[in-house]
């Protein structure tokens, strides 16, 4: 039993807490909890069983119930992007702006599936148990997601910029 | 021309497809544009998300995270924790049913009674002593009806003193008892449980001044107790645990 492991695995657990909720504090606080919970549940996890799952498990877990008990500032799904500012600057920048707001516009539900699967890596498989959910919806929300993300992002790479003073 | 799933479109993104297959949707997509204009703009939006939230891994870890360490569970007691054990139980041991269960506490209380009569006892702590190890052990796993193991915690300063057969509800109870350099003890009861077999997680129970991790393995539970703080107790049982559990 070597507990390391899961200081390895901390890096990618606080890149997904990033993307998960945006801001940096919160997202550290996450994977804080995380980590407790994981090293009080370490004897639970099976050597050779993926790790990292595991742990994405857990972190799920751990924020669906934050969420759930002290109605954590997660936006809900909204079925209009928020009216936010947009500086009329050019370039990547603003793209990889864009696509954080487009995320964040999504339910937590489709935001989760789309990261695990676009940013960690996961196979379906894998999200499907890290989220305890069937295959089938993990396809469909990922399918959604991917969808409302290309039109809110789609509609901006043709349109000029909105600019919201 | 055999319709490509909607799956199978992100399965290919995410390049997760065969080769056969993966020929199969190449060939769709060069007579549907539009699907390949979508397939294109989900590619993209993959390297935006990572160029947009790998750097997180270059940044240096948070010394607060690194110094993790078990102790902050009771926040979490409640339905909420006992839910997510549940799934995390479901996780781990994929195949197997396992339920939180609640167990008695009467395990808990019983390893601490006998740990707070015997452990101070200097003339007679043990029945048999450690150098009589092999004997103790056979003679134990006989009356328990199974074959047991007097864990080795000398990596963790613990030697083993010796043990005992005591009485519990349940029948005969094994009795092992640890010492450290300081004189420090923990002992370690098991007993067998009443009912089918099954597994539970830890608990910690507090006896007034000892401590106690127990748990349930099969037809048999385990409790190990010590004066000691609970993290330094959690560390000994996990070792106890993946011993018992090769």
């Amino acid at each position: 039993m070597d507990r390391r492991l899961i200081v390895e695995h901390i890096p990618r657990l606080r890149r997904y807490a990033r993307a998960l909720v945006g801001d940096r504090y919160v997202a550290d606080d996450l994977v804080q909890d995380t980590l407790e919970r994981a090293w009080n549940k370490f004897y639970l996890w099976r050597p050779g069983s993926d790790l990292r799952a595991w742990l994405f498990t857990i972190m799920h877990n751990v924020f669906v119930n934050q969420a759930r008990r002290r109605r954590y500032e997660i936006e809900q799904a909204m079925d209009e992007l928020p009216a936010v500012a947009v500086r009329a600057t050019q370039g990547e920048q603003l793209e990889l702006q864009d696509v954080d707001r487009v995320l964040r516009s999504l339910s937590v539900e489709q935001r989760e599936v789309v990261l695990l699967v676009a940013v960690e890596q996961l196979t379906y498989e894998e999200v499907s148990c890290a989220l305890d959910i069937p295959i089938g919806t993990v396809m469909s929300r990922l399918s959604r997601a991917r969808e409302r993300m290309r039109q809110l992002l789609g509609g901006q790479a043709v349109t000029p910029l909105k600019v919201v003073k | 021309m055999k319709p490509v799933t909607e799956a199978e479109l992100h399965t290919y993104i995410d390049g997760a497809l065969s080769e056969g297959a993966r020929a199969e949707v190449e060939a769709w997509l060069t007579s549907h544009p539009e699907d390949a204009e979508r397939l294109r703009a989900y590619a993209e939006q993959n390297a935006l998300l990572r160029s947009l939230y790998n750097p997180v891994l270059d940044e240096p870890v948070p010394t607060a995270l690194l110094a993790v360490r078990p102790h902050a569970w009771r926040r979490y007691a409640g339905a909420a924790a006992i839910f997510a054990l549940g799934i995390g139980l479901g996780w781990a041991v994929r195949g197997m049913f396992i339920a939180p269960q609640i167990l008695p506490v009467s395990l808990a209380r019983l390893a601490a009674t006998a740990h707070v009569v015997y452990s101070p006892e200097v003339r007679h702590p043990v029945e048999v002593p450690a150098g009589e190890e092999e004997h103790l052990v056979s003679w134990l796993s006989k009356r328990l009806g199974t074959n047991l193991k007097a864990p080795k915690l000398a990596p963790l300063g613990y030697e083993l003193v010796g043990g005992r057969l005591l009485s519990g509800p349940q029948g005969p109870v094994a009795h092992f008892m640890y010492q450290d350099g300081r004189g420090q003890r923990l002992t370690l009861y098991v007993s067998r449980q009443r009912g089918e077999p099954r597994d539970t997680a830890f608990r910690f129970s507090q006896e007034d001044r000892v401590s106690v991790f127990y748990w349930v393995d099969g037809n048999f539970g385990y409790a190990l107790s010590g004066e000691i703080r609970r993290e330094q107790l959690l560390n000994v049982a996990e070792v106890v645990y993946k011993q018992l559990n090769p």
